[in-house]
């Protein structure tokens, strides 16, 4: 447990002395969804039917730009090596790399989705319920986009392939995510997919982190 | 013979979909067929090349 | 219980003369049964009460979207006993499945696209199924690219074979998923034939051609295993003897 605070908190602080790539998936997120009111129609009725579809695009492709740099600039400069070869317990490093992605995409991602979502026709009454599908679906892409990265830590064209390898797994996660965030937005009952979608973050949550540090430590050896 | 051969053929109007189908589906087991061949023909040469470098370095 | 069978099974080149000796019989089953298959459901089967002859595209549809799901299976179970066991053969078993997998998953699109033509009047519905192959697509093509930007083939081996693991995990929760999300939109699937009995002459084709294809994999596997198995064990005793006999 100290082990991964003292990573968690060295990731942070690292994200914090770089704020330009730190919050460049955050602004990323922010334009494309700006966007599309632009593309499409101001009119916020039709802006509304597609909201949710943007939102969870939008923050898939955010969290994707991000993930090349989860464990990439470390292998660069070695410190990955000396991180696993350190480490008691290679479960806490993967975790605490994953907490501090999520802490610095996913998260600002779900709370500046209610600002966006204003601008796309999103109820006020539904914030909440944007939010925490956000919160849920952001964890298990920085899980699932955690184990791609780790897969593809020494191969040619790393970055595309990161990409190529997490979309499909990210499937159910947009699938059930996006049609929550749709049910809160039309007012309907959304129970059943925020069951569907949280049973598919504790499942992430149990089995992704294993295969990255299995995965870790075939990469750096 | 020929009426009932064109109207094989036609497949009930149906022939622009049910002849590609067969011809992706078929073209597909002979493609894989002929490259599973021609990888393990190169394999082979492979080995054979590996072969005679070793005994050229002994 | 006597596992030796197993430890035979791991090794190259007992692997690789046993599918020496099996290709031509598994090659020439499957040219039997998908000729059989052909005959029967181009030619005997009857038309069906409701799409005509333009069911028929089941007969290849059908056994090319099983072995679609089959090959990956293979490719998942054999990544796990190589990644368990650390059989080098099991690895090549996996490397061998997966451009094969992946050119029946696209066939069974492509059928299954012109399947929908007649019957939708479009191409492309979001049909849970189709949806659904077309994941395992990008599955293949993500595995292929894993293992191609690796040189080092232990590495490869491993790395791509916790990507099919992962993805095995993963398919069953993409099928759920997007039939969940097709559920609500209620757009009916004509690709299964609606009647539970289906007549002998329609069934007996299609289980022929299931069988068919199903023999053809391990006709292909008998010779791209064997590519595979080389290709690793190259500067071995077994091969430069086997090679030097020839």
């Amino acid at each position: 447990m100290r082990h991964f605070r003292l990573l968690l908190t060295r990731d942070l602080r690292l994200a914090v002395r770089r704020p330009g790539q730190t919050l460049l998936p955050i602004g990323f997120f922010a334009m494309v969804t700006a966007l599309f009111p632009l593309a499409l129609s101001p009119r916020l009725e039709e802006l509304r039917a597609i909201a949710p579809g943007v939102l969870w695009v939008g923050a898939l492709l955010a969290a994707l730009l991000s993930l090349d740099h989860l464990l990439r600039d470390d292998a660069a400069d070695g410190t990955l090596e000396q991180l696993v070869a350190g480490s008691e317990s290679l479960l806490s490093l993967v975790l605490a790399k994953v907490a501090a992605h999520w802490l610095m995409t996913g998260l600002p991602l779900a709370l500046l989705a209610p600002l966006l979502g204003a601008g796309l026709g999103v109820p006020v009454a539904a914030m909440p319920g944007v939010i925490m599908a956000l919160v849920l679906g952001t964890v298990c892409l920085s899980l699932l986009g955690a184990a791609a990265a780790a897969l593809t830590l020494g191969a040619r064209r790393g970055g595309i392939l990161l990409t190529l390898l997490t979309l499909p797994l990210a499937v159910p996660v947009v699938i059930f995510g996006a049609r929550a965030t749709k049910l809160t937005i039309e007012g309907g009952s959304a129970a059943g997919a925020f069951y569907l979608l949280a049973a598919v973050a504790v499942l992430t949550l149990t089995l992704a982190p294993l295969a990255t540090a299995a995965v870790l430590r075939i990469a750096v050896e | 013979m020929p009426d009932s051969m064109s109207a094989f053929f036609a497949m009930g109007g149906y022939a622009q979909f049910v002849w590609p189908s067969y011809v992706v589906a078929l073209g597909a087991i002979a493609l894989t067929t002929l490259s599973a061949l021609r990888v393990l023909r190169a394999a082979l040469a492979e080995a054979r090349r590996a072969v005679v470098d070793g005994s050229e370095d002994a | 219980m006597d596992f030796t069978w197993f430890h035979r099974l791991g090794s190259p080149p007992y692997i690789y003369r046993l599918s020496e000796r099996l290709s031509p019989w598994f090659g020439w089953s499957a040219a039997i049964l998908i000729a059989a298959g052909l005959y029967g459901g181009l030619v005997l089967a009857p038309p069906d009460y409701q799409q005509g002859d333009g069911f028929r595209i089941i007969y290849v549809h059908a056994p090319s979207a099983w072995l679609s799901l089959m090959v990956y299976s293979c490719m998942a179970t054999a990544a796990a006993v190589g990644l368990i066991w650390r059989m080098k053969v099991a690895h090549a078993m996996a490397a061998s499945c997966a451009g094969v997998g992946a050119a029946f998953t696209a066939v069974s699109l492509i059928t299954g696209m012109l399947w929908g033509k007649p019957m939708w009047g479009t191409y492309w519905v979001w049909d849970p199924r189709l949806t659904a192959q077309l994941i395992l697509l990008f599955l293949f093509f993500g595995y292929m690219a894993l293992r191609a930007s690796y040189d080092d083939t232990s590495r490869a081996d491993r790395l791509s074979a916790w990507l099919a693991v992962i993805g095995m995990v993963n398919v069953p929760i993409v099928r759920f998923s997007v039939e969940w999300w097709n559920s609500l939109h209620q757009s009916p699937s004509v690709m299964k034939l609606a009647r539970a009995s289906m007549p002998a002459s329609m069934l007996v084709p299609l289980l022929l051609m299931l069988a068919g294809f199903t023999v053809f994999f391990l006709a292909f596997l008998s010779v791209r295993l064997r590519a595979e198995v080389l290709r690793r064990e190259k500067h071995s005793a077994w091969v430069r003897e086997m090679v030097a006999n020839a």
